[in-house]
């Protein structure tokens, strides 16, 4: 049975299971609180992803949807921040079960 | 051929004078009176005063130039682009004057910009532009 948790947890890793999503999320972990015109801009130059602004925008949907990022909005500004909360969920999950 | 004006659409004059003259640092070059309140105002860089003039457009609250200025802000687009020689000076100066940057200075590609607000509604974007 499906619940409301596994479909976080598929959204969560169908969001990182995307280059250029995980490469947003490394642009966010280095300058966080980025708008989209600048976050296209350093994924051109330093990722060499050539996506247009509507691409990029439809990837940042998914991360948030997936509560990888955050949405802030100041006045008419839209700035995107890094949100790893989720990712603690993966690193707890099969702790522990490792060989030892 | 050549270009010699750009616009920006505004919707107060008296506020758009005062953040490209006072904190910018543009100065005047035309001003006349159209009637029904409708002025044509451009300013010039002092340090190119013959060069393109920057016209006040008082179109602001068209419902095409509002839907545009909307989206564009929302995802952070500059509506136009002035060069600076020096963008960390200006970055400074221009902070120290309560100027709010959506992006701070970045170098990417050769060129080396940041985003700021003009406080009439639209973004401008400071840049060193790296000669073509």
């Amino acid at each position: 049975m499906f619940t409301c948790h596994t479909l976080l947890v598929d959204l969560l890793f169908k969001a990182l299971a995307d280059p250029t999503r995980r490469s947003i999320l490394d642009e966010l972990s280095k300058h966080d609180g980025q708008t989209l015109f600048e976050l296209c801009q350093r994924l051109l130059f330093e990722h060499k992803v050539e996506s247009s602004r509507q691409a990029i925008s439809q990837h940042l949907d998914v991360l948030e949807a997936a509560d990888l990022i955050r949405v802030k909005r100041q006045g008419r500004y839209k700035f995107h921040f890094i949100n790893t909360e989720p990712l603690k969920a993966i690193q707890q999950r099969w702790r522990g079960k490792e060989a030892s | 051929m050549k270009i010699y004006i750009t616009s920006i659409p505004i919707s107060d004059y008296e506020n758009a004078l005062a953040f490209y003259t006072e904190k910018l640092g543009f100065v005047k070059k035309r001003d006349v009176e159209m009637g029904h309140a409708m002025r044509f105002i451009t300013l010039v860089s002092p340090e190119d005063p013959d060069g393109p003039e920057l016209l006040l457009e008082p179109n602001a609250d068209h419902r095409g130039i509002r839907a545009l200025r909307e989206s564009l802000a929302e995802d952070g687009i500059p509506i136009t682009s002035f060069a600076v020689k020096d963008l960390d000076a200006e970055y400074k100066r221009l902070s120290g004057l309560g100027v709010l940057f959506t992006q701070k200075p970045m170098r990417q590609g050769g060129w080396y910009s940041a985003v700021l607000d003009d406080t009439n509604g639209n973004l401008i974007e400071l840049a060193e532009v790296p000669s073509a």
